[in-house]
């Protein structure tokens, strides 16, 4: 090595050591404290007791933990396919707006995530308990309208469409009320990366498309989507992994049935006292996101 | 047939309150090489976006091949787009790039193959097919873009400067290059260039457009000798401006006094007055320079500046206190090139019929 390169090499230490000493502190060393915790067990009083063993991996194989797993695994993939579906067509919108609109309308997704997270949480609570304001109309408004409908204008699907609104509809502590929040939080971490590649889109590309016979969906298949697929595996990523290992969410709207692995990590800290168990199904979890992403990452570069 | 490849009738395009293109009305022949020439922002881009269905117009009717378009969108008209940038899509192979037309109009595989490699072969590419456009220089992108248009055999192909982006030496050689590929495929070409030697040098025809408008159209020397107006004349090639006034008018031949001191004598045109005041027009290399007064009728004048540069001499000719004339002199044979030097008394002369009345 010359002497200037190795200079440089300093130099360039020197100017990451502020994040590299932030990584090691509080990401590498809490991790290999997780990692090793992991393979100790559950002392009598809470605790941990170093012992080497398997046992608490091999406790995470126990169907109710895996019935667990898969359903968040759902929940998450769900999440991800609505937000592609609702946040894709509304990046595509904002990004074809005249410039001086774009960061309005970006400006304009972000505002209700200026409010604190725990509280719109609890909005959608609000929305969509059994008294909440969308039963409240199901049943109330909607129903006597129907009502009064039915009185006017007679005809035989009245009677199944009152029947239906007479009673509150079960929104609440269901897998949809989990996937209504998350879809509702993770959005803009959706559309963003989708807007990024768009914009960047160079125009002409879709032009020639059609000019070489290519009808619009055509041209969308074949060109837009291939080369904006780098704004959507970010977005799926960025949407997957915070939903997958949801805990808010799922505490708040899922109700004491419908949970998911972040509950059943939360609850092996907090009220079981199982650091071991939990650091294990942590770890378990941490991995099945790395694999899912890279192989996500490599659909997307092919 | 169609009696044209393609015809635009009092065509405009508005965006908001800006005229892109103000009334046009063209008519391509079959096989023709066309060009659109202008400055940029003249409207010759809308233009061609216009026959190629990305733009809609909101005045008149654009025709291809005898159909009239209407608002039928891009991907169902006859013509092909070279566009300027190239467009080539990135994310697929130079192979892909080429068939990418022939698959949507469903063509087969086999057949599809046979064109695409004719097509590489046509444009001086073969072997390239598995390379990605971000593996090719510029010329082989812009060799690729064309394979990709001609290949689907268009009625008309449309090319949107597609030489710009390129150095003088390799458009030079495109521009013959596309010339002879044009006659070879019969196709028609509607060529849009800002650069009036391009033009000049490859159409059968100019439209010379300004401001939404097409100034004048016809074959490159009627639109150099003749210019209709005083920005053709000034947009193609080098012209001298020689302001006056009509000073007396006779059967075919008009005199302009320049300056009040000048009497400049010029073919007449139709409608001109005695005592308007008008424009001359007249190209530097049409006037020669002479020591002593000739037969010809001669002004004089002073030789201001001399300005050697390789394949001509220029001169810059002092006329009278306001008018100096550019003079520009061919270097044949060998020798010493500069026959006149700066501060000399000279004579200027030229064919009665190189000088021109512009109206504004």
């Amino acid at each position: 090595m010359t002497r200037t390169s190795r200079r440089q090499t300093w130099r360039l230490l020197f100017l990451i050591s502020p994040s590299l000493f932030w990584l090691i502190v509080f990401f590498f060393l809490p991790l290999i404290l997780v990692f090793a915790i992991s393979f100790g067990q559950r002392g009598t009083y809470g605790g941990v007791k170093w012992v080497l063993n398997l046992e608490n991996y091999l406790r995470f194989f126990d169907p109710l933990y895996l019935r667990i797993f898969g359903r968040s695994v759902f929940i998450a993939l769900a999440t991800t396919v609505i937000c592609l579906l609702v946040g894709y067509p509304l990046a595509y919108f904002i990004a074809n707006r005249p410039p001086r609109w774009r960061n309005g309308l970006l400006l304009f997704l972000m505002i209700p995530f200026w409010t604190n997270f725990l509280v719109r949480t609890y909005a959608w609570l609000l929305l969509l308990r059994d008294a909440g304001l969308i039963n409240l109309f199901w049943t109330g408004p909607l129903h006597n309208l129907l009502a009064q409908l039915a009185l006017v204008v007679p005809l035989p699907i009245w009677g199944p469409l009152l029947n239906v609104t007479s009673t509150p509809l079960k929104l609440f502590a269901t897998d949809g009320a989990i996937i209504i929040g998350l879809v509702y939080a993770w959005l803009p971490d959706m559309v963003l990366p989708c807007y990024a590649a768009i914009e960047r889109l160079d125009y002409s590309l879709v032009e020639a498309a059609q000019d070489l016979y290519a009808n619009r969906l055509k041209s969308f298949l074949r060109v837009i989507l291939p080369l904006t697929m780098s704004g959507i595996v970010a977005g799926s990523v960025l949407v997957f992994i915070p939903s997958l290992g949801a805990y808010v969410t799922p505490d708040l709207l899922g109700g004491a049935k419908s949970i998911m692995i972040g509950n059943v990590i939360y609850s092996q800290f907090m009220s079981a006292r199982d650091y071991p168990f939990g650091s294990a199904i942590s770890f378990v979890l941490m991995a099945v996101m790395l694999v899912g992403t890279l192989i996500y990452f490599r659909m997307g570069k092919e | 047939m169609a009696e044209y490849a393609v015809e635009l009738r009092e065509v405009s395009k508005h965006f908001g309150p800006v005229v892109a293109v103000d009334t046009v009305s063209l008519s391509i022949g079959d096989g023709e090489f066309f060009s659109l020439l202008g400055p940029s922002g003249c409207g010759k881009t809308t233009t061609l976006r216009l026959i190629a269905g990305f733009e809609l117009p909101t005045q008149g009717d654009v025709y291809i091949d005898g159909q009239l378009q209407g608002e039928t969108p891009p991907y169902r008209r006859p013509v092909n787009t070279v566009f300027q940038n190239y467009a080539l899509f990135p994310h697929m192979t130079v192979f892909q790039n080429v068939a990418f037309g022939l698959e949507m109009q469903k063509v087969p595989k086999e057949e599809i193959r046979q064109r695409v490699l004719a097509a590489l072969e046509m444009v001086q590419l073969p072997g390239m097919e598995n390379r990605k456009p971000d593996q090719l220089s510029g010329g082989q992108q812009q060799r690729i873009a064309l394979a990709r248009a001609l290949v689907n055999r268009p009625k008309v192909l449309l090319l949107d400067e597609p030489l710009g982006a390129l150095d003088l030496k390799l458009r030079k050689a495109m521009q013959l290059e596309l010339k002879a590929l044009q006659h070879r495929v019969g196709i028609t070409f509607i060529y849009v260039t800002h650069d009036q030697e391009e033009a000049l040098t490859m159409s059968e025809r100019i439209a010379v457009m300004h401001k939404g408008r097409v100034l004048q159209m016809g074959p490159p020397a009627e639109i150099y000798e003749q210019p209709a107006d005083r920005f053709v004349a000034d947009f193609i090639g080098e012209t001298n401006f020689l302001e006056g006034r009509v000073s007396e008018v006779r059967a075919g031949e008009v005199t302009v006094l320049v300056d009040g001191a000048l009497e400049v004598p010029v073919p007449a045109t139709a409608n001109v007055v005695g005592g308007q005041q008008t424009t001359l027009a007249i190209r530097p290399e049409k006037i020669s320079l002479h020591a002593s007064p000739h037969d010809l009728p001669a002004l004089p004048g002073r030789i201001e500046e001399v300005i050697y540069i390789g394949t001509d001499t220029r001169y810059l000719v002092r006329l009278t206190e306001q008018t100096m004339v550019m003079v520009r002199e061919q270097n044949l044979g060998a020798g010493d090139m500069v026959r006149f030097h700066t501060g000399q008394p000279v004579y200027v002369s030229w064919v009665f019929g190189c000088a021109r009345l512009l109206t504004e």
